[in-house]
């Protein structure tokens, strides 16, 4: 369906010649942007509609005095639930310790969070098929479980700042959210309208570098390059991917572009990851609540886990 | 006088939503006083975490994201 739209508009209306580079790239864009925004409207309304998606008020009350790997499993699977702004992660943050959350289990769910939502989920599915899918899902799992685990061992508590600690969170009653069909109907727009007008920037910023990627790369130098065969394409990715920032979803035409040209899986990957999970946006907006050191040592780590990630799917597939 | 207070720490929603509530104040002819609580631990003692919020004489009435026009309409008449 999206095939047929994006051939008729781009080799019938603009009349661009489907063998050149710009035709390409340019089938390329009209197709991703149209199937991206299509997925992207509709998942987050029927997850508005099904209200699965879960506040950070309701994150803290589930995770809160439970044992340490139950404490964990909740933050890595309700961050992979919650499409969460990076601009709450204070906020997040200073919550998750005035309950008194051990701070590696906070260091999941801040991991686990921007890498992994049901909403790019759907989106992977539609664009790479769910074998790819459930690969991404599974290591960014793994990755948030045993990247806070490690930060747990350096005992971070060290680096908070002072005032965190003296913050003393209200009780105050949330309002109580409108269940009805219009209540949710109304939600579930206004999620839309939320959630799409944030990320659309990146979303298209996402489907040009991979439009551009597609038509204008040539696969032989791809397949000499980044097959997979060199040990160091891997971390060159997650290096790349650390200053380089997007949202989830807005990398997924961007390893579309490049698995298409032969990119290794793992190494395509390790860039998803690295890009949607470590950013200097990110960095700064927590160094208010951690000092220097326990950033580095959050964004040593993941190079690391995604390094390692990589490597073994470029090993095994 | 009614009170309404917009919870954020400055992040771009949170300025729309204050505007939002100026507005719709303006249109139903109320005077409300607005005032945006920047502080983190004033926001966090009122037990938010996710910004925007709003507070409505004392009272959270919404959070984590801009309001829908019905809600502010009502909170600035009721």
């Amino acid at each position: 369906m999206f095939e047929v739209f994006a051939n008729v508009l781009t080799f019938g209306m603009l009349g661009l010649d489907p063998s050149s580079r710009t035709g390409a790239a340019v089938h390329f864009f009209i197709m991703d942007v149209v199937k991206i925004f299509f997925l992207l409207v509709v998942v987050i309304y029927v997850m508005g509609l099904l209200r699965a998606l879960v506040s950070p008020e309701q994150v803290r009350a589930f995770v809160r005095g439970r044992p340490d790997w139950q404490a964990r499993s909740l933050a890595v699977s309700l961050g992979a639930v919650t499409p969460f702004c990076s601009c709450s992660s204070v906020p997040l943050f200073i919550g998750f310790v005035e309950a008194g959350i051990p701070l590696g289990v906070t260091f999941s769910f801040l991991i686990a969070s921007p890498m992994i939502n049901e909403v790019a989920a759907v989106i992977l599915v539609g664009v790479l098929g769910w074998k790819l899918a459930a690969l991404y899902v599974l290591a960014g799992l793994v990755v948030a479980w045993f990247g806070g685990m490690i930060m747990q061992r350096f005992r971070p508590e060290r680096w908070v700042e002072d005032y965190v600690w003296k913050i003393q969170m209200g009780a105050a009653a949330l309002p109580k959210p409108d269940t009805t069909i219009a209540g949710r109907h109304r939600y579930a727009l206004a999620e839309v309208r939320e959630i799409v007008g944030r990320i659309w920037r990146w979303v298209l910023i996402g489907i040009g570098a991979g439009a551009l990627f597609h038509g204008f790369v040539p696969a032989d130098w791809v397949s000499e390059h980044l097959g997979g065969d060199s040990w160091y394409t891997v971390p060159v990715a997650v290096v790349l991917g650390i200053p380089l920032y997007s949202n989830a979803t807005g990398v997924i035409p961007v390893a579309e572009a490049m698995l298409g040209k032969g990119v290794a899986v793992g190494t395509t990957l390790a860039l998803m990851m690295s890009v949607a999970a470590l950013s200097l946006p990110e960095m700064l907006i927590l160094r208010k609540v951690i000092q220097w050191p326990a950033l580095a040592l959050f964004a040593g780590v993941l190079a690391v886990a995604f390094t390692l990630v990589g490597w073994g799917f470029n090993a095994i597939v | 006088m009614k009170q309404i207070k917009v919870l954020g720490s400055g992040c771009r929603n949170c300025e729309i939503t204050a505007n939002v509530i100026a507005q719709a104040a303006k249109d139903a002819g109320v005077e409300v006083e607005i005032e945006k609580v920047t502080d983190m631990a004033a926001i966090m003692a009122y037990g938010v975490m996710s910004t925007p919020g709003v507070v409505v004489d004392g009272k959270v009435v919404h959070t984590g994201g801009v309001p829908g026009p019905d809600q502010v309409r009502a909170w600035v008449q009721e």
